[in-house]
C-alpha cells in the first residue's frame, strides 16, 4: 500500500490482524492434526495386525493427499458450507497418509525377535501395542506426524478462500494487490509457526514412552485439541454474512471504503473469487463483491446494488489506440466507435455467461450479437493493411476482441491479427507502447488506477462522477503515452455488492444504502 | 512334566510337522536337534502357546495347556531366543523385570531376585543400568536367560540360545549353563542344530528330520544304536569326537577332562581305562 513501509512495519500496524489470523491458523492446524492423530494412529496400528487392508487403506490415503486442495474445499462447501468446518476436514484429510503411514511402518518395523521375546514371557496384546511396539515405533511415528505438521502449517494458508480466516488472508490479499509486505506479513508468521510446531515436535520425539501410560499421551491431546477451538474465529449467528475477497478487503475502494462512506457493518468473511458466487448462491453467504458483468450473476442467480454514494471507482470499457493508427487508417475510429454505448451491463453479463458457463466459443457469441445489432454490413473500403488487437486473459475481453476483429474486417480492406492472452493490464499496455499491438479494450478505472497512479485525494474527488474519469484518463494517455481512449462501450465492469435476487426482493434492498439501513433496523 | 502327543503343523499345505510325540521327565534336558528347517523351532513354540497345532496336544503336568490363557501359561514357562529379544528400549534391570512385574511382585522381591540371578550368571550388577546395545554378545545372552529365569519358571524353552555367539564365547558360555544350579532342577527343552551342543547339554537328543522324529533317545543310543541310515549319516563326521564326549570316566566326560588337562593325561586316563 504505502511507499517505503517496511514489513515489520506494516506488521506492527496490523497487529491486531496478524494476531487474530495467527490463532486462527494455528486452531486450524492443530484441531485438523489432533483428529488425524486420533484417527490415523489406531488405523495405523490396525493395519499393522491386519496386512491385508494395509495396501488398500495407504492407497485410499495417497489418493486423497493427490486431489489439489483447492478442489478438496471446493467440493465440501455443498456438504459443509464455508468456514473452519470444510477446512479442517480438508486439513484433517492431508494429515492422514503421513500418520498411518508412519504408523505403520514404525510398527511393522519393529525387531520380530523383540515382539515375539515379549509374547513368550506372557505379556498381553495391549501390553505388547502399548510397551513395546509404541514406544519402538514412537519416532518414526513422530516423523510422520511433524510431515503432516508442516504440510497442515502449508495447507491452511487456503482456508482463507473458504471464509476460515488464518494467515493465508494476508498472503492472497497481498498477492491480489501485489503488496509484497501483506504477502510477506502471512508468509512470514506461517513460516515461523511450521518451524516453531517442528522444533517442538522434535523435542517431543526425543521422550521416552516406556514407563508412560497413554493416558497421559492422550490426555493433552484430548485437551489441546478443545482448547484449539477457542482460536476460530466465532460462529455467525442468524444475522446477514457478507464474503469478500482476501483483495477487496484491502482496497480503499472496496470494504474500507464501504465501512467508511456508507457505514457498513456487517459480519465479515474473507474468501476466494472462486467460491465466493457459489457460497452466496447456496446461502451460505448474504452478500459477497464482484464485477457487475461476471457471468456468474447470471449463472447463480444474483443482482447488484447500486453504489449510490459511488465509493467504486467507474470501469467503462473502451478501445485504447495508438494515434499513429488512428492517423495512417483514418476509417478505424468510426468503425471502432461503432460498439460504443451499444452493451449494457445486463448485455455483457449475458455474453460473458455463454462463453463463461455454456462454454460457447467468444468468435459465436461475438457475431451473434454483431448480427442481432446488424452491425455486419459487408463494406468494403479503404486501404489494405494489418491491425493486431490485443486482449486480456478472460471471456469478456476476448469477446470484444472478437467483436473489433469482426467489426473491421467487414468494415474495410484491413486485416486483424488478435494477440489474446495478453497476461495482464501492465502486459497489455507495454505491448501497446512497444508497437506490438495497436489497440486492445480497457476499463477506465484500471487506466485510472493501475496505470497512472493517482494520489488519494484525486481518486476521492474523481470517483464520484462517472464521466471525470473517462476525461482525466482521455487527456492523460493522450499527453504521456500518444494514445487515444475512443468512446465507452456502455456497461461499466466495476466493483459491485451482489445479493441472492430473491433475498434482495424479499427485503427491497436494491442498494448499498438500503442494505446498511436494513442492516441497522435489524 | 511336558508331554507332547501327534502334533501336526503345516504351513500352505506343507508339513512343517508331523505327528510328533515325545515326553519330557521333570528336571531333564531334552535336546530338539536337526539340520535347519525341519520344524525345531515350531515344535517348540507349540509348547508355549505361540503357535497352535494343526492337530495334537501338549500337557504341562497332565494338564492340557489349552485350558488356560495363553499369557498366564507363558508367564510359567522361560522363554530364551538366539537373538535374545531384550527390549533396546528397557535397560537391563527394566529388561530382566519384565516377568516378574506381570506376576505383580513387589519392588524388594524384584532386587533380591535380580542380584541372586546376577552373581549366579557372573553379570556385574553395574550393568543393570545400561541398555541392551550397550552389552557385548556374551552378557546379552545371559541377561536373556537371566530375564527368563527371574520368575523361577519350572520349565525352560532354548531356541538356539547360543546361535548368534562366536564358538569361542559359546563353548565357555555352554559350560557355565551346565553347572548352574539353577538350571539343574529345571526340565529344559533346547533348540540347537549344533551336534556337539546337543551331545554335551542333553540328558536326551531328539533327532528331527523333515518335522519327523528320526531317533529318540540318549546321547550314546543315538552313537551305539543309531535307529536308522538318516541317525548314522547325521552322527558320521564327528563319530570319534562325540564317542569321546559320551565315554564317562569315573562319571566325568573324557573329553571334558581332556580339555582340563591336557593330551597327556588324557592318555594316561585312557591307559588306565583299558587296563
Ligand atoms: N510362519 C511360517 N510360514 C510359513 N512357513 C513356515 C513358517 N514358520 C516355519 N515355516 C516352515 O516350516 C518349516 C519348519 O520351520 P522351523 O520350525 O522354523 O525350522 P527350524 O527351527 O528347525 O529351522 C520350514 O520349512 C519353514 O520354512
Ligand atoms: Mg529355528
Amino acid at each position: 500500500m504505502q511507499e517505503g513501509v517496511s514489513v515489520w512495519q506494516f506488521m506492527a500496524q496490523q497487529s491486531g490482524q496478524l494476531i487474530r489470523q495467527t490463532w486462527t491458523h494455528l486452531g486450524l492446524t492443530l484441531i485438523s492434526l489432533i483428529l488425524a492423530i486420533l484417527i490415523a494412529v489406531p488405523l495405523g496400528v490396525f493395519i499393522s495386525r491386519r496386512k491385508r487392508f494395509a495396501g488398500l487403506v495407504l492407497g485410499f490415503a495417497g489418493i486423497l493427499q493427490t486431489i489439489p486442495s483447492i478442489a478438496l474445499l471446493g467440493v465440501m462447501i455443498p456438504f459443509l458450507g464455508i468456514g473452519p468446518k470444510p477446512a479442517i476436514i480438508a486439513l484433517f484429510l492431508y494429515a492422514l497418509l503421513p500418520i498411518v503411514r508412519n504408523t505403520y511402518t514404525g510398527i511393522t518395523e519393529v525387531d520380530a525377535a523383540v515382539k515375539d521375546a515379549a509374547k513368550g514371557m506372557g505379556m498381553s496384546k495391549w501390553q505388547i501395542l502399548t510397551k513395546v511396539e509404541f514406544p519402538l515405533a514412537f519416532p518414526v511415528l513422530m516423523a510422520g506426524i511433524r510431515t503432516a505438521t508442516v504440510i497442515n502449517v502449508g495447507v491452511a494458508t487456503l482456508a482463507a478462500y473458504i471464509a476460515a480466516g488464518g494467515l493465508g488472508e494476508f498472503i492472497f490479499g497481498g498477492i491480489a494487490l501485489n503488496n509484497s509486505n501483506m504477502i510477506l506479513a502471512g508468509a512470514i508468521p506461517a513460516a515461523l509457526l511450521a518451524i516453531l510446531l517442528d522444533v517442538l515436535l522434535s523435542v517431543a520425539q526425543k521422550f521416552s514412552l516406556k514407563r508412560v501410560r497413554l493416558v497421559y499421551v492422550f490426555l493433552p491431546f484430548c485437551i489441546l485439541l478443545l482448547c484449539s477451538f477457542y482460536l476460530l474465529p466465532s460462529r455467525i449467528g442468524g444475522r446477514m454474512l457478507a464474503g469478500f475477497t482476501p483483495e477487496f478487503m484491502g482496497r480503499e475502494d472496496g470494504y474500507l471504503g464501504l465501512k467508511k462512506v456508507y457505514g457498513l457493518n456487517m459480519e465479515t468473511v474473507v474468501i476466494s473469487d472462486a467460491m465466493k458466487y457459489k457460497a452466496a448462491f447456496e446461502g451460505k453467504l448474504d452478500v459477497i463483491d464482484g464485477y457487475s458483468t461476471d457471468g456468474r450473476l447470471k449463472a447463480f442467480d444474483l443482482v447488484t446494488l447500486i453504489d449510490d454514494k459511488f465509493i467504486f471507482p467507474p470501469y467503462y470499457a473502451a478501445p485504447v489506440v495508438r494515434q499513429d493508427i488512428l492517423q495512417r487508417y483514418p476509417l478505424l475510429e468510426g468503425i471502432l466507435n461503432r460498439l460504443s454505448g451499444l452493451i449494457s451491463d445486463q448485455e455483457m453479463t449475458s455474453l460473458n455467461y455463454r462463453v463463461d458457463k455454456l462454454h460457447e466459443s467468444p468468435e459465436k457469441v461475438a457475431h451473434d450479437f454483431l448480427t442481432s445489432k446488424k452491425l455486419l454490413q459487408s463494406d468494403k473500403s479503404g486501404p489494405s493493411g494489418v491491425i493486431r488487437i490485443g486482449s486480456k486473459v478472460f471471456g469478456e475481453q476476448y469477446i470484444l476482441a472478437q467483436m473489433y476483429k469482426m467489426l473491421i474486417e467487414s468494415g474495410s480492406n484491413l486485416t486483424v491479427e488478435t494477440k489474446t492472452g495478453l497476461g495482464g493490464t501492465k502486459i497489455c499496455f507495454d505491448a501497446l507502447n512497444n508497437k506490438q499491438i495497436d489497440f486492445y479494450p480497457e476499463y477506465t478505472g484500471t487506466g485510472f488506477l493501475v496505470l497512472l497512479k493517482p494520489s488519494k485525494l484525486l481518486i476521492f474527488r474523481l470517483t464520484k462522477d462517472k464521466n471525470a474519469v473517462y476525461t482525466y484518463v482521455q487527456k492523460e494517455f493522450s499527453e504521456k503515452y500518444n494514445l487515444k481512449w475512443l468512446k465507452p462501450i456502455g456497461f461499466n465492469n466495476s466493483y459491485a455488492l451482489m445479493m441472492r435476487r430473491g433475498q434482495a426482493q424479499k427485503l427491497s434492498i436494491k442498494s448499498i444504502s438500503d442494505l446498511t439501513n436494513h442492516l441497522k433496523q435489524n | 512334566m511336558i508331554k507332547a502327543e501327534k502334533l501336526s503343523k503345516s504351513y500352505n499345505g506343507i508339513p512343517a510337522v508331523h505327528q510328533l510325540s515325545f515326553e519330557v521327565a521333570r528336571g531333564e534336558n531334552l535336546i530338539l536337534l536337526g539340520t535347519s528347517g525341519c520344524g525345531k523351532t515350531t515344535t517348540l513354540r507349540m509348547i508355549n502357546r505361540l503357535i497352535e497345532p494343526d492337530q495334537g496336544t501338549v500337557y504341562l503336568d497332565g494338564k492340557d495347556i489349552r485350558e488356560g490363557e495363553p499369557e498366564t501359561l507363558r508367564r510359567k514357562i522361560g522363554y530364551v531366543l538366539q537373538n535374545h529379544g531384550l527390549f533396546p528400549h528397557y535397560t537391563v534391570a527394566e529388561n530382566v523385570e519384565i516377568v516378574p512385574r506381570l506376576l505383580k511382585w513387589n519392588t524388594k522381591q524384584v532386587q533380591a531376585r535380580t542380584e541372586e540371578l546376577f552373581g549366579k550368571l557372573g553379570l556385574d550388577l553395574s550393568l543393570l543400568k545400561k541398555h541392551p546395545a550397550a552389552l557385548s554378545g556374551g552378557q546379552q545372552q545371559r541377561v536373556g536367560l537371566a530375564r527368563a529365569l527371574m520368575a523361577d519358571p519350572p520349565v525352560l524353552l532354548m531356541d538356539e540360545p547360543f546361535g548368534a555367539l562366536d564358538s569361542i564365547t559359546r563353548i565357555g558360555i555352554r559350560k557355565e549353563f551346565l553347572e548352574l544350579d539353577e538350571l539343574q532342577k529345571k526340565t529344559i527343552i533346547m533348540v540347537t542344530h549344533d551336534i556337539q551342543e546337543a551331545f554335551e547339554m542333553g540328558d536326551r537328543i531328539c533327532l528331527m528330520d523333515k518335522g519327523r522324529i528320526m531317533q529318540l533317545g540318549s546321547p550314546e543310543q543315538l552313537l551305539f544304536e543309531p535307529a536308522n541310515d538318516f541317525v548314522k549319516e547325521f552322527l558320521k563326521q564327528q563319530h570319534l569326537h562325540l564317542e569321546l564326549k559320551v565315554l564317562k570316566v569315573r562319571g566325568r566326560s573324557a573329553w571334558n577332562m581332556m580339555d582340563e588337562l591336557g593330551s597327556e593325561a588324557l592318555r594316561n586316563l585312557l591307559n588306565d581305562y583299558k587296563s
